[in-house]
C-alpha cells in the first residue's frame, strides 16, 4: 500500500522537475532491504502517472544490496534479502549498511523540438 | 526479479506452494520485471550463479540517451533525489522542534487489534500525574480511538488518514501544532495498525516500539521482517492469554532478535497490568536519556 505513497512522491518530484516536459523514463534506486516491492511500485507508478507529463513514462528500478559481514567467519556479505546468509552458511551477521536507499536517479525528458 | 539472467534480487511479490515447497515469482514476465526493455544490462552473462551481481550503478555517460523504441532524441536529467525527501525533510524538522521543546516522542506501531489503545489508556493513567502525556491517534477512518485517550482526561487528537495505510511526517506536524505539548512531555503517538507501511515513514520520533500481540502467532518478526527491524522495542502485549493460545514468547523474541539483534524485548499485559512496571521503567530511563526529567 505505500508503494502509491511513493509511486506518488516519484511522480511529484519528477514532474516539478521536467518542467512541463515529458517524462520518458525514470531511473529508480531502491535498496533491497527497503520494504518496497518492485511490481507493486510499477505498477502504482502508471496509476500516479496518469494525467502528468509522466503519463506513459517506464519506470526502471535498479535493485542496491546492503553490506554486512559474517561474525563467525569474517567474510563480507551481500544481502539481497533481509534474511540474507554467509556462504559459510552462517546467518549471523553484523548489522546492514545501506540497503534502504530510495533514490530517483535519473530521468529522461524529451527533447524541446 | 531480474529477467534478463533470470537470477533473484529479493523483495519481489513471490508465491509458494507450502506442500511442495517450491516458489515462485510473482512478477509478470511481460511488463511487470524491473527492468524496461532498454535497460542497460551492466554485466556480462558469461557467469554462474555465484556472481556478485550487486547491480552496480551505470554511470549517466554509459547510459543510452534515447530509448530504443521511441525514434525521439531524449535528455537525461541527473537529479539523485530521495523518494521521501519531503517526509524525511518535515520528520527532521519535527525532531528538531520536539528536541527543542523537550518532548519525548515514540512511534507507537503494530497490526490492528494489538492493543496499542488499551496499553496507551493504562500508560496514561499510570504516568499522567508525573508525567505530562499528549497523544497522536492514528486511523484509517473514525475517532474512536481519540474518544477512548480523552476520557482518560488525556490531549489527543485524531488523524484520519483516509485510504492511507500509514502516518507521515507532515500529519505529525500538524498534530503537534493542534497539540502544543508542553516541555517535558511525553508525545506518544500510535500509527494506523498495519505492520508494514508505517515502517518506511520517519515521522520525527525517537523511536519506534512495536506491540504484537499472543493472539497474533510467534512468527510475526520473520514474517513482517522491515516493523521488527525498524524498532527499538518489542512489546509482546496480552501475555494474560498465553495459557489459550500456542504461543511460545522466547521463540518469538528469537525470531526478533534474528530480524534485529539491537531490539529491545518485553512482555506485558495492558488488560491485568503484568508486566507494565517493566514498561513504564522503559519509558522512564528513555525520557532521562533524552534529558527530560521524569518524576519516578
Amino acid at each position: 500500500m505505500h508503494e502509491l505513497s511513493l509511486a506518488s512522491a516519484i511522480v511529484e518530484a519528477c514532474d516539478e522537475r521536467a518542467c512541463g516536459t515529458r517524462v520518458r523514463r525514470v531511473c529508480l534506486l531502491v535498496g533491497a532491504l527497503s520494504c518496497v516491492l518492485p511490481e507493486s511500485l510499477t505498477f502504482c507508478f502508471e496509476v500516479a502517472a496518469k494525467g502528468t507529463a509522466l503519463e506513459g513514462a517506464s519506470l526502471e528500478i535498479e535493485m542496491v544490496p546492503a553490506t554486512s559481514r559474517c561474525r563467525d567467519c569474517g567474510s563480507a556479505v551481500l544481502m539481497r534479502e533481509i534474511f540474507a546468509a554467509c556462504d559459510c552458511g552462517s546467518l549471523n551477521l553484523e548489522p546492514p549498511r545501506g540497503g534502504n536507499e530510495l533514490r530517483i536517479l535519473s530521468i529522461e525528458i524529451e527533447e524541446a523540438a | 526479479m531480474c529477467t534478463t539472467c533470470g537470477c533473484s534480487e529479493g523483495g519481489q511479490a513471490r508465491l509458494t506452494d507450502p506442500v511442495s515447497g517450491k516458489t515462485e515469482s510473482l512478477a509478470d514476465p511481460e511488463d511487470a520485471h524491473l527492468h524496461a526493455p532498454e535497460h542497460f544490462h551492466p554485466h556480462s552473462h558469461e557467469h554462474g550463479h555465484t556472481h556478485e551481481h550487486g547491480h552496480t550503478r551505470v554511470s549517466l555517460a554509459e547510459m543510452p540517451l534515447a530509448g530504443l523504441r521511441s525514434p525521439v532524441q531524449g535528455t537525461m536529467l541527473r537529479l539523485e533525489q530521495e523518494v521521501l525527501a519531503r517526509n524525511n525533510r518535515i520528520a527532521e524538522r519535527n525532531r528538531g522542534w520536539l528536541r527543542g521543546r523537550g518532548v519525548l516522542a515514540l512511534n507507537l506501531v503494530s497490526s490492528p487489534g494489538a492493543g496499542k489503545t488499551t496499553l496507551l489508556e493504562k500508560t496514561i493513567r499510570e504516568l499522567q500525574p508525573q508525567i505530562p502525556i499528549r497523544v497522536v491517534e492514528g486511523d484509517q477512518e473514525t475517532s474512536f480511538d481519540a474518544e477512548r485517550i480523552r476520557a482518560t482526561g488525556c490531549p489527543s487528537v485524531q488523524v484520519n488518514t483516509g485510504t492511507g495505510c500509514h502516518l507521515d511526517a507532515p500529519m505529525v506536524e500538524r498534530a503537534l501544532q493542534k497539540l502544543d505539548p508542553p516541555s517535558g512531555a511525553l508525545l506518544l503517538i500510535e500509527n494506523v495498525g498495519n505492520l508494514v507501511c508505517p515502517a518506511l515513514f520517519d515521522l520525527g520520533e525517537a523511536a519506534k516500539i512495536v506491540i504484537l500481540s499472543v493472539t497474533e502467532g510467534q512468527d510475526k518478526p520473520m514474517k513482517y521482517p522491515h516493523m521488527f527491524r525498524a524498532a527499538q522495542l518489542l512489546l509482546v502485549n496480552k501475555t494474560d492469554l498465553l495459557p489459550h493460545v500456542d504461543f511460545d514468547v522466547e521463540t518469538c523474541f528469537d525470531y526478533a532478535r534474528r530480524v534485529n539483534p539491537e531490539i529491545e524485548l518485553l512482555r506485558v499485559s495492558a488488560r491485568t497490568g503484568e508486566g507494565l512496571d517493566h514498561w513504564y521503567r522503559w519509558l522512564r530511563a528513555r525520557m532521562d536519556t533524552a534529558g527530560l526529567r521524569a518524576v519516578s
